[in-house]
């Protein structure tokens, strides 16, 4: 018999990445640290974000990074210079980091160290502007880079990831001078597609606009402590 | 190259379904998707990604029905509700407010399998 039939499943997708991204969030919260998701278009400045901040922060808080720079460890480098574990996560050649790569760094990080032991674990994920905004790994937090060499329009033509994040970095605004772009659109695009990011403008040349950034971080840091967590890993 | 990543999501999905049939293998016919306009998923794209992804498997000859779901944002000044269109922005026609809300458009969702299973393994 060749019965037709039809099951409705009425399934998500992404449930596999889901559960295991609330795994890894799980770990997270037992280990009592802020970790953040850190995503842009290739070259917006992820990296030189991260050197700047580990530099500012590391006299005050205990941090590490998990890497998922897809093609080189130059990323790696750069920040291991500053004295941080640096863990590489293998992405094959995935476009975006997911839940199970980063658990996969995860084990490698604690062969390293206790993560009870941190503050914050950064997430860097690979260059590009669609897709990390889908996947989840745990984080506590997204943060989406914008530079203003990207032009205006970009909020708009990838608001996914703008519509996802809980802050949005506008990067070298050190070269506003000599670009045509308008800030102030750029900011009313991103707050089009989500009203209620945190916005704020920075350069990593420069250092204008880390202390706002850090101040936030410094926010959600107590935000996430002061959270009861409700599963144990 | 996101595309072959939700067909992964896709394919893992289905080897799931597949073993609550087993022993036996369903035949599968079509395979239902919604996708909200609101992802980073373009449908065409997919359905040529499925096509290779299946070929040689036991789901070669699945159709991968798209249905796409249209971005429906909700004014939370007026509650009115209203599909915004990328050229445009994001806020309402009515009063031109953020897009707070989405009612819809964030979908990435297995509707339905429609599929012919054989007749049980006869035993023995
Ligand atoms: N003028 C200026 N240049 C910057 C700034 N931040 C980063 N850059 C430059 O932009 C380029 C890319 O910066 P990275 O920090 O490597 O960017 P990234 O996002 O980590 O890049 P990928 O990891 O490859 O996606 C480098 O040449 C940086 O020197 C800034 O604030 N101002
Ligand atoms: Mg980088
Ligand atoms: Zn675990
Ligand atoms: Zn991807
Ligand atoms: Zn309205």
């Amino acid at each position: 018999m060749h019965m037709p039939l039809e099951d409705n499943l009425g399934l998500n997708l992404l449930a596999a990445n889901q559960h295991r991204a609330e795994h890894n969030r799980a770990h997270f919260d037992a280990w009592n640290l802020l970790c953040l998701n850190v995503m842009s278009s290739p070259g917006a400045g992820k990296t030189s974000l991260l050197e700047r901040s580990l530099a500012a922060l590391s006299s005050r808080w205990s941090m590490a990074v998990l890497e998922g720079d897809m093609t080189t460890q130059l990323d790696a480098r750069r920040l291991e210079a500053l004295g941080i574990p640096v863990v590489p996560i293998t992405t094959g050649r995935a476009c975006h980091l997911d839940a199970a790569m980063v658990s996969g760094g995860l084990k490698l990080l604690r062969q390293q160290l206790d993560p009870a032991e941190l503050d914050v674990l950064w997430v860097e994920n690979v260059g590009n502007l669609v897709c990390p905004a889908e996947f989840a790994v745990g984080e506590h937090r997204k943060v989406a880079l914008l530079s203003v060499t990207e032009g205006d329009d970009k909020p708009l033509k990838y608001p996914v990831m703008f519509r996802e994040a809980d802050c949005v970095l506008i990067t070298k605004v050190d070269l506003l001078p000599h670009l045509p772009v308008d800030v102030e659109r750029i900011e009313d695009h991103i707050r089009q597609v989500n009203p209620r990011t945190a916005v704020f403008r920075l350069s990593a040349s420069s250092g204008e606009g880390f202390e706002a950034w850090h101040g936030w971080l410094v926010d959600q840091l107590s935000a996430v402590r002061s959270t009861p967590t409700l599963v144990s890993a | 190259m996101h595309e072959v990543d939700m067909t992964r999501c896709l394919l893992l999905s289905m080897n799931e379904w597949k073993q609550q049939h087993a022993p036996r293998v369903p035949r599968v016919d079509r395979v239902h998707l919604q996708v909200g306009t609101f992802t980073c998923v373009e449908p065409d794209q997919l359905v040529l990604t499925w096509a290779d992804a299946v070929r040689g498997s036991w789901l070669e000859g699945a159709e991968l029905v798209i249905e796409p779901v249209q971005l429906i944002g909700r004014c939370l000044r007026c509650q009115a509700t209203y599909s915004p269109d990328p050229e445009s922005g994001y806020r309402s026609p009515c009063c031109r407010h953020p897009m707070e809300e989405i009612v819809s458009g964030r979908e990435l969702r297995i509707r339905s399998v429609a599929y012919s299973c054989p007749s049980p393994i006869p035993v023995g």
